[in-house]
């Protein structure tokens, strides 16, 4: 096994031992970067200087035998939305493509604070506006697992980074979907922590009231590993929870049995792949057979919601990209323009990408003057409703299990023209960021070699739980995969 | 034709807290550009508001004083629009759930009864920041620049409610603005310096035929750096309605920019080019509760009021209205004025001096009264002395100047410049004599009968005394000396 390959928690702890040094991991992780990323291509900004010097300063710290962080020495990727002090965080904009932050976000200063090694700023849907990570200004990201597929969006670039070894963990934002979908296509773990949990200070806002940064790694245990890192209130973020933060680690291993698991039967219907459908019940089964009691619940706003998210997110996307005029940092046309409005006009039209463009004429339109009572305001109220409906069902179960994708991994080009279609995909998981409840996106098997996720759901700020049954159901997987193996070997 | 008149303010001020709205920069004006700024006043990406306490408790402060009610439940809402000084591309402002609402500020009426104005509401907002542009107009520079110094200060707009006896002429509206100026002086909410743009205002204005039921169409009326010059445009611009409408046009809804250098209000849009702002609630800011027990806190604070102490001062120290009004305008002055009377006796002659002579000292060195050397203690000291006779006023005035200079009490600069009073009868009787034998022609008149010479021997002993005697004195040991 390639260093690259192994997760955090085996990597720290060989370095705790001094087998292992960040260097030689860091190194690992580059050189595979420079292997795989022409065809990838999950980095806007690679940082492999920076990293190799923070790798020998996260050694030369256990060296000196100091209290190390909790990610002391371990590479990590960075969404390119999140600001990094003069490090490029561009969105995948033209309009934020020389902008360099001069603050660090407080997620970003979380890692810097634990010993991260940071190898990169990943690609992303520009200001993650997407689901396949096609709308980049800097081109498209391909799915490891299958290089014609799309990653999955808008988090594509820090999934596709993480299932390709080019990073060991990954940080993304979620704000419909955007890290749990791009999990589920890459067939790595991925979670949206409760609105909240973690600081929006420094997340660069595409919807305000959805956006939640979170983690991406290759098995539970990192994810949990990662999440109490990121995770805390933040006097920067007003909108951030004064909860205290969970072991999310040690509480990994709490049994599952009796625990009331519901599956909601508008989630299962048509549109959703069959094979997709088979693979999520048969995970719900496993669960059932280790003691888990699956009951039947109703969401019956669900049909809703992917209006309701887009009206919401638009709106509020059309008002936090007005600050990207050309007059204080970012790109300005300035040739040949007579005066401020065709400055405002050319800047915008030459820096935004088309669905940014869509999405912000969308917004506005929402909030118009005669449009805002029958769009925003229903749309408000549809909100309360969606929430509603998980109330109820959260008081009868404890966890909620769902697909993460109606579809498997489509092919690049293949939704890039139908933007309907493409908002379509994200049905399954807007819900949560409208009501802000965490989720887990966690393989759960493949259909002709191409990933399926599992969704678990959980009431909000209860990531332990979520993170529980996800770990227990890993767990069995691994079980079945290595009796699987045995039953092959013995076949044949 | 006869015409009736609404007017309708919409007010800005600048809370005094130290730091801005939603960041930790500094609100101090005056520095050099782009130097109170970080990256949330200047709307980087990522960055998140966070509020200002205490400009909350300065908005609920107004909101008491002007008779509000204060919404327990409060939501911060954008308003956007673009502008190269407004660096989100939104303002964050209030729009449903203001802080304070439904309130009214008593003004005195034309008519000389005190008339509640209606005041609809009363919010919280950040300020933007300042272009200066290359040439004096916008259009025809070739450049501008952005100061964000600015951006992030926190305001209250205070909106007048036209439906709820709103202001009939340019007179009461000159009241009202001053009425809620001082307040918010009082108050502590804003120093409202006009010069400074701390206090700045729009107006809307309508008229109509007198015996009919509605208004016309209104004008708002916008950029007047002065209230001088609000009161200018409003006179321009009920004049320009007024004639219209005597001619047999129409008045059209729109917004009017004022023309100091002209003196006229000019079309800026009409009421169809009006912006969309698109308000929404905030998602960056969790909405606000006001709790009971903080609107009682800042209530607990609240100072008196300028009218409750204009009245009890007529009441406590039997002034005159004028007297009280004056002592008022400035709530240190009448704070300075009640401190001194713990020193003196006679609050007349306290309130006197106070606006003639220490606002002489004041003015001729262009001081406000906080900086003012004088303490009301000394001050006091001294008016008393000259209440009683024992200073003569032109001597009084010579020490309230040292004083003034000095920072030194009464006593010590009438020890230094042997000022001390001539107090003993003995010391005097020699200058009487010496009066007597040097003027016999008045001497004999009075002796004969006429009072008159009288004022001019009393002259010439104050005289050589040097002002330090007692003229009332002076006055009787002359009469005791010439009676015959």
């Amino acid at each position: 096994m390639e260093l690259f390959e192994m997760s955090a928690t085996q990597l720290l702890a060989l370095m705790k031992k001094g087998e292992l040094s960040s260097s030689d991991i860091t190194a690992s992780v580059l050189k595979n970067i420079e292997e795989k990323e022409d065809k990838i291509r999950a980095f806007i900004t690679p940082t492999p200087a920076l990293a190799m010097k923070m790798a020998k300063e996260a050694d030369q710290r256990l060296r000196n035998g100091e209290s190390v962080g909790r990610l002391n020495g371990i590479p990590v990727a960075i969404k390119d939305v999140l600001c990094t002090k003069g490090i490029p965080t561009t969105c995948a904009s033209r309009i934020l493509s020389d902008y360099k932050p001069p603050y660090n976000a407080t997620l970003v200063q979380k890692l810097l604070e634990e010993g991260a090694v940071i190898v990169g700023k990943t690609n992303m849907d520009e200001f993650a506006m997407g689901s396949s990570t096609e709308n980049s200004a800097f081109g498209p990201t391909r799915n490891p697992v299958a290089p014609d597929r799309v990653p999955g969006g808008s988090s594509g670039g820090s999934a596709a980074a993480v299932a390709a070894g080019e990073a060991v963990v990954a940080v993304g934002t979620d704000t419909g979907g955007s890290i749990r979908q791009p999990a589920s296509f890459c067939g790595i773990v991925g979670m949206k922590p409760t609105y909240g949990r973690v600081s929006r200070y420094g997340l660069i806002a595409y919807a305000s009231s959805l956006d939640q940064a979170g983690p991406f790694a290759r098995n539970v245990e990192d994810c949990a590993l990662l999440l109490s890192v990121i995770s805390g209130h933040d006097p920067k973020d007003t909108t951030s929870a004064p909860k205290p933060v969970p072991d999310y680690v040690g509480s990994l291993n709490k049994d599952i049995k009796g625990l009331k698991v519901g599956l909601p039967k508008e989630y299962f219907i048509e549109g959703l792949d069959s094979q997709v459908r088979e693979k999520v019940m048969s995970a719900a089964a496993l669960l059932e057979g280790q003691g888990a009691e699956i009951v039947e619940i109703s969401l019956p706003h669900t049909p809703y919601a992917v209006g309701t998210y887009y009206l919401i997110a638009t709106a509020e996307a059309s008002s936090n990209l007005a600050r990207y005029d050309g007059v204080k940092y970012g790109y300005r046309a300035d040739k040949d323009i007579p005066d401020l409005l065709r400055m405002y006009e050319q800047t915008r039209y030459q820096g935004f990408g088309k669905e940014v463009k869509r999405r912000i004429m969308l917004g506005t339109y929402v909030l118009s003057a005669g449009y805002y009572e029958a769009y925003y305001l229903k749309a408000l109220k549809v909100r309360t409703l969606i929430k509603q409906d998980f109330d109820h069902a959260f008081q009868k179960v404890d966890c909620i299990i769902t697909p993460v994708s109606p579809c498997l991994p489509f092919k690049l080009g293949e939704k890039i023209g139908d933007p309907l279609q493409m908002y379509l995909v994200d049905i399954y998981t807007v819900s949560l960021n409208l009501t802000g409840l965490p989720g887990i996106s966690v393989p759960c098997g493949a259909v002709d070699s191409l990933p399926v996720g599992m969704q678990v759901i959980g009431k909000a700020f209860d990531e332990e739980t979520v993170l529980q049954v996800a770990y227990a159901y890993e767990q069995m997987r691994k079980v079945l995969k290595v009796k699987g193996e045995r039953l092959k070997t013995e076949g044949k | 034709m006869e015409f009736d008149v609404i007017i309708c303010f919409e007010i800005h001020a600048e809370l005094d807290t130290q730091s801005k709205l939603f960041c930790g920069c500094s609100t101090r004006p005056g520095e050099k550009p782009n130097t109170h700024i970080c990256p949330v006043c200047t709307g980087h990406p990522g960055t998140l508001p966070v509020l200002n306490r205490k400009a909350v408790e300065y908005c609920v402060k107004a909101g008491l004083a002007f008779n509000c009610r204060i919404n327990n439940y409060a939501r911060f809402a954008r308003k956007n629009y673009f502008y190269p000084d407004l660096p989100k591309g939104y303002q964050i402002s209030q729009y449903e759930l203001p802080l304070c609402e439904n309130g009214y500020f008593e003004i005195e009426g034309d008519d000389g009864q005190p008339y509640p104005v209606g005041i609809k509401r009363i919010h919280l907002e950040e300020d933007a920041g300042k272009l200066v542009h290359s040439t004096k107009s916008f259009d025809e520079s070739t450049y501008s620049l952005v100061d964000y110094n600015r951006a992030g200060v926190p305001l209250i707009e205070i909106v007048a409610d036209h439906t709820k006896n709103p202001i009939r002429s340019v007179a009461e509206a000159k009241r009202y603005l001053e009425g809620v100026r001082q307040t918010l002086q009082y108050i502590g909410a804003s120093q409202c310096i006009i010069e400074e743009g701390q206090f700045r205002c729009d107006v809307n204005v309508s008229i109509r035929p007198q015996g009919h039921e509605g208004f016309l169409e209104r004008s708002e009326i916008k950029n007047m750096a002065s209230f001088r010059a609000v009161m200018d445009a409003l006179d321009y611009e009920i004049k320009r309605q007024v004639e219209i409408v005597e001619s047999g046009g129409d008045l059209v809804q729109e917004t009017r920019l004022y023309d100091e250098e002209k003196g006229v209000t000019l079309p800026m849009r009409s009421k169809e080019d009006a912006p969309d702002y698109r308000y929404f609630p905030e998602p960056d800011l969790v909405e606000l509760d006001i709790t009971e027990e903080f609107v009682q806190q800042v209530r607990a604070q609240m100072p008196e009021l300028p009218q409750f102490k204009a009245e009890r001062l007529v009441k406590e120290y039997c002034l005159t209205r004028t007297e009280a009004l004056v002592l008022t305008k400035q709530k240190e002055i009448s704070d300075f004025f009640e401190q001194s009377c713990q020193y003196c006796q006679d609050p007349k002659k306290l309130a006197s001096w106070l606006t003639k002579e220490l606002f002489r000292v004041l003015n001729e060195n262009s001081m406000d009264i906080r900086a003012c050397p004088i303490t009301a203690e000394n001050f006091g000291k001294l008016v008393e002395m000259i209440s009683r006779g024992d200073l003569t006023e032109p001597i009084g005035r010579m020490i309230l100047d040292e004083m003034f200079n000095t920072g030194k009490s009464p006593e010590i600069i009438m020890e230094e410049k042997e000022l001390k009073p001539i107090q003993q009868d003995e010391a005097l009787i020699g200058f009487v004599r010496q009066v007597i034998s040097e003027n016999p022609d008045a001497v004999n008149k009075v002796k004969s009968g006429d009072a008159q010479p009288l004022n001019f021997l009393i002259g010439q002993v104050m005289r050589k005394t040097g002002g330090k005697a007692n003229p009332h004195k002076v006055k009787k040991l002359l009469s005791e000396k010439l009676v015959v």
